[in-house]
C-alpha cells in the first residue's frame, strides 16, 4: 500500500484512468478501434475520453481489424505510440496477419532497424453467455509468437499500471483483459503507478501446493486456495501476469518450495499455455515434484451458449480444488 | 578482400559531351540508367540463383522497371515507401546501396536487412524503405499507418505504397483504401497491374478488371497509366504525389505493366501464352525509352554500351564484395526478436 488514500474503483475505470494518464503524458499516444469514441468503448472502457481528448486522439475506426491494427503498426513505425483496441480476441483473428506477419516480425526481418512500439488491448474469455464467437481464450496462441509481449492483468493495480509500462516498451505488447473482470471493484491507491511487465507475482503464500493462474482464472484460484485452507491444505497462488516471455524463475521457485502444482488456464487443454508451463516445470523442476503436475483447462468444445453448459466447459473453483487434492494425495 | 567499390568507369569519348546535353536529355539518360541497373541486377540474380549462390524465393521485376523508376521521380528523399516481395527495383531506385542489396541476396550480415530478410524483405531505415512485404496486401495497412503518423505529427511527406493486381482481391486492400480515404491520409497507392496474381490471370479472378475504377469507388482520384512508358509513369506520379503532398488525400495509380519472366524462380510459367509474352516484349520499357531518346537525338553512339559497361562493373564489384562479406555468427540467431534492453 502506498501512502495515498485508496479509492474504490473498478477494473474498467482503472484501465480508463491508465489511458487518460497516458494520453495526458505523451502526445504521441492515441487510441484507435471500433466504437472507442462516440460509443465509449464496447465495454465502456473509453467512455468520456473522446470528449476530453477529441477525435484525432480517440479514433473511431470502420469495422476493418486488419486495416486499423496494421495502421497502428505503421503509426508506431512513424513515431507515434498507438493503443489499438480490438473488441474481442475472436475478432483479432481478422487482424492476425498484421499481428503475426508484421508486428512480430518487422524488427527481426529488418535486421533491427524497425521496432514496433504498439500496444493492442483486447477482451478475452468466457462467462457472459455470448457463445462460440465471442468467448474464447486465445492468448495462448499469441503467447506462441516470438517478438510479442503478452500481458494478462488480473488485478486493479495491473489494470491501472501495465498500460503505461507497455507503452514504454519498444516492441509490440498485447494486453488481454478478461471480460468478467471489468466490473471487479476494490480499493486502488489514488497514486497507483506503473506496474512491472516482466515478472509473475505470488498473490497468496502457501506451502503445500502451487496454483498457477492468470487473468480471468486468478480469482478462481484464490477462491480455491481459500477452500483448500479450510481443508488444511496451504496453497500458494502464482499470477503469471506476463504470458510471454514467461517468468520461469518465479514459477519454479514456488514449485520447488511446494513440490506440487496445478495450472489453471481458460484456454483449451491441447497445446495450451498450461501445457507450456507444465513442460517447463517438468524440464526444470522434475526432481522437486512430489506429484504429477495437474492442469485445469476449458473443455475442448466451442463455447456453448446456455449457462449450465458454459459453466461445465470452464475451469471452476471445484475443479481446481479437486485437482489440488489429487496432487496432495 | 575485394574493394567494395570499383573505380569509376573510364571516361569514354561520349561522356564529356554528355555533360553538356540539355536537362531533358540528361534526365532521360538517368531514367535509362536506373532501368538498366534494375534489369542487369536481376539478370545477375538469375545467374547467381542458378549457380546456387543465392536462395529462397526470388521474384523478378524484369519488364516492370518503368514503374519503379517513374514513380520514384515523384518522391522526395524524406518520403516513405512500402513495397512488396517483387521489390528489387523499388529498392534500387530508392538509393539503397547496391552492395548492401547484393549482400542481402547472399544473406550476409552486411545486407540491408542484416541478411535476415533476403530478396523478399529488403529494409532500409535511412531511406525510409519499410520493406518488402511478402503477404499480398499486407503492406497497405502499414502505409495507412505511416501516413496517419505523418498527419498527426504535422509532417508533409507522402507514403508510396506498392502492391500488385492480386492484392486488389484481398480484404486488406478494401479496408485500407476506405480508411485512407475516410481519413484523407497522404498515401500514394501504386498498383502494379501485371495481369497475373502468380499464375492466375486477372480476368480469371476478378470481376471488374479495370482496377482504377474500383479504387475510384472509394472516392479517391484514380487513373490508369501506361506502365511500360517511364515518361508517362513519371508524369502521372508527379501529378498524383503533388496532389497528395498538398493535402488532396490519397491517390491511386493503376500502372499497367507486364513481367517478362516467370512469377518466381520456381515457376515453370505454364499459364501464359508465349505469344502474349512476346507481344508485351514489343513494348519493353527500356526499348521504348531508348527509341524515344534516339528520335530526340539524345542518344549518342556507344552510350548504351558505355552504360552496360558501367552497370556491369558495379554489379561485378557488388557480387565480389557480397561473396567476401561475413555471415552473421550463429550466436546472433535470436538478436532482434526483441529490442535490446536499455543499458
Amino acid at each position: 500500500m502506498t501512502s495515498a488514500a485508496a479509492e474504490k474503483t473498478t477494473y474498467r475505470e482503472a484501465i480508463r484512468e491508465a489511458l487518460r494518464e497516458a494520453l495526458r503524458r505523451d502526445d504521441r499516444v492515441f487510441l484507435m478501434g471500433e466504437d472507442v469514441g462516440r460509443y465509449g468503448g464496447c465495454f465502456g472502457v473509453s467512455l468520456g475520453l473522446l470528449e476530453e481528448f477529441g477525435p484525432e486522439r480517440i479514433r473511431d475506426t470502420p469495422l476493418s481489424e486488419s486495416a486499423f491494427v496494421g495502421a497502428g503498426i505503421g503509426a508506431a513505425l512513424g513515431g507515434m505510440r498507438p493503443v489499438v483496441e480490438i473488441m474481442t480476441v475472436n475478432f483479432s483473428l481478422l487482424a492476425l496477419d498484421q499481428i503475426m506477419n508484421n508486428a512480430a516480425t518487422l524488427l527481426h526481418m529488418s535486421g533491427g532497424q524497425f521496432n514496433v512500439p504498439l500496444v493492442i488491448r483486447m477482451t478475452t474469455g468466457a462467462g457472459r453467455q455470448v457463445a462460440a464467437q465471442h468467448s474464447h481464450s486465445l492468448e495462448g496462441w499469441y503467447a506462441h509468437i516470438p517478438g510479442l509481449r503478452i500481458l494478462a492483468p488480473a488485478t486493479l493495480e495491473d489494470a491501472r499500471g501495465m498500460l503505461w509500462t507497455a507503452l514504454e516498451d519498444p516492441d509490440p505488447v498485447l494486453i488481454f483483459e478478461h471480460g468478467s473482470l471489468y466490473n471487479m471493484a476494490g480499493p486502488l491507491p489514488a497514486d497507483a503507478g506503473p506496474a512491472d511487465i516482466r515478472t509473475a507475482a505470488i498473490r497468496r503464500a502457501g506451502t503445500d501446493i502451487t496454483l498457477i493462474a492468470y487473468g480471468g482464472t486468478l480469482g478462481k484460484a484464490v477462491d480455491a486456495a481459500d477452500e483448500l485452507a479450510n481443508a488444511g491444505i496451504s496453497a500458494e497462488v502464482v499470477d503469471l501476469r506476463t504470458l510471454r516471455p514467461l517468468d520461469d524463475a518465479t514459477i519454479l521457485a514456488s514449485v520447488r518450495r511446494t513440490h506440487r502444482a496445478v495450472i489453471v488456464d481458460e484456454g483449451w487443454r491441447s497445446g495450451s499455455l498450461a501445457a507450456e508451463v507444465s513442460a517447463r516445470i517438468m524440464e526444470q523442476a522434475f526432481y522437486d515434484l512430489d506429484a504429477p503436475v495437474q492442469r485445469v483447462c476449458s473443455a475442448e468444445v466451442p463455447m456453448p451458449y446456455p449457462r449450465h453448459l458454459e459453466d461445465a466447459a470452464l475451469p471452476q473453483v471445484a475443479d481446481i480444488v479437486t485437482a489440488a487434492r489429487q496432487a496432495v494425495g | 578482400m575485394s574493394p567494395r567499390r570499383a573505380p569509376g568507369p573510364k571516361a569514354s569519348p561520349q561522356e564529356a559531351p554528355a555533360q553538356e546535353r540539355p536537362p531533358a536529355a540528361r534526365h532521360h539518360a538517368e531514367l535509362l540508367r536506373q532501368m538498366v541497373l534494375i534489369r542487369r541486377f536481376e539478370e545477375q540474380c538469375v545467374e547467381l540463383y542458378s549457380a546456387g549462390e543465392i536462395h529462397g524465393f526470388v521474384h523478378l521485376y524484369i519488364g516492370e522497371e518503368a514503374v519503379a523508376v517513374g514513380v520514384n521521380q515523384a518522391l522526395a528523399p524524406d518520403d516513405s515507401i512500402v513495397s512488396t516481395y517483387r521489390e528489387h527495383g523499388h529498392a534500387l531506385v530508392r538509393g539503397i546501396a547496391l552492395d548492401s542489396l547484393m549482400a542481402e541476396m547472399y544473406g550476409k550480415s552486411t545486407g540491408c536487412s542484416g541478411g535476415r530478410g533476403g530478396s523478399m524483405h529488403l529494409f532500409d531505415a535511412s531511406t525510409r524503405f519499410y520493406g518488402g512485404n511478402a503477404i499480398v496486401g499486407g503492406g497497405l495497412p502499414l502505409a495507412v499507418g505511416l501516413a496517419l503518423a505523418d498527419r498527426m505529427r504535422g509532417d508533409t511527406r507522402v507514403t508510396a505504397c506498392y502492391f500488385g493486381d492480386g492484392a486488389v482481391a484481398e480484404g486488406e486492400f478494401h479496408e485500407c483504401l476506405n480508411l485512407a480515404a475516410l481519413w484523407q491520409l497522404p498515401v500514394l497507392f501504386c498498383c502494379e497491374n501485371n495481369l497475373y496474381a502468380m499464375g492466375t490471370a486477372l480476368a480469371r479472378a476478378q470481376v471488374q478488371t479495370d482496377l482504377a475504377v474500383r479504387a475510384a469507388s472509394y472516392g479517391m482520384p484514380s487513373w490508369p497509366v501506361d506502365g511500360m512508358d517511364v515518361l508517362a509513369v513519371e508524369q502521372a506520379a508527379r501529378h498524383a504525389a503533388e496532389a497528395v503532398r498538398g493535402g488532396g488525400g490519397p491517390h491511386f495509380l493503376e500502372l499497367r505493366t507486364y513481367r517478362f519472366r516467370a512469377h518466381s524462380m520456381y515457376d515453370p510459367d505454364r499459364y501464359r501464352d508465349k505469344a502474349e509474352i512476346e507481344q508485351w516484349k514489343q513494348r519493353d520499357p527500356i526499348d521504348l525509352l531508348t527509341a524515344h531518346m534516339r528520335d530526340a537525338g539524345e542518344l549518342a553512339d556507344g552510350d548504351l554500351t558505355a552504360l552496360d559497361t558501367e552497370v556491369s562493373a558495379q554489379l561485378t564489384n557488388a557480387i565480389a564484395a557480397a561473396r567476401a562479406d561475413p555471415l552473421e555468427p550463429v550466436e546472433g540467431l535470436t538478436r532482434f526478436v526483441y529490442s535490446p534492453e536499455p543499458s
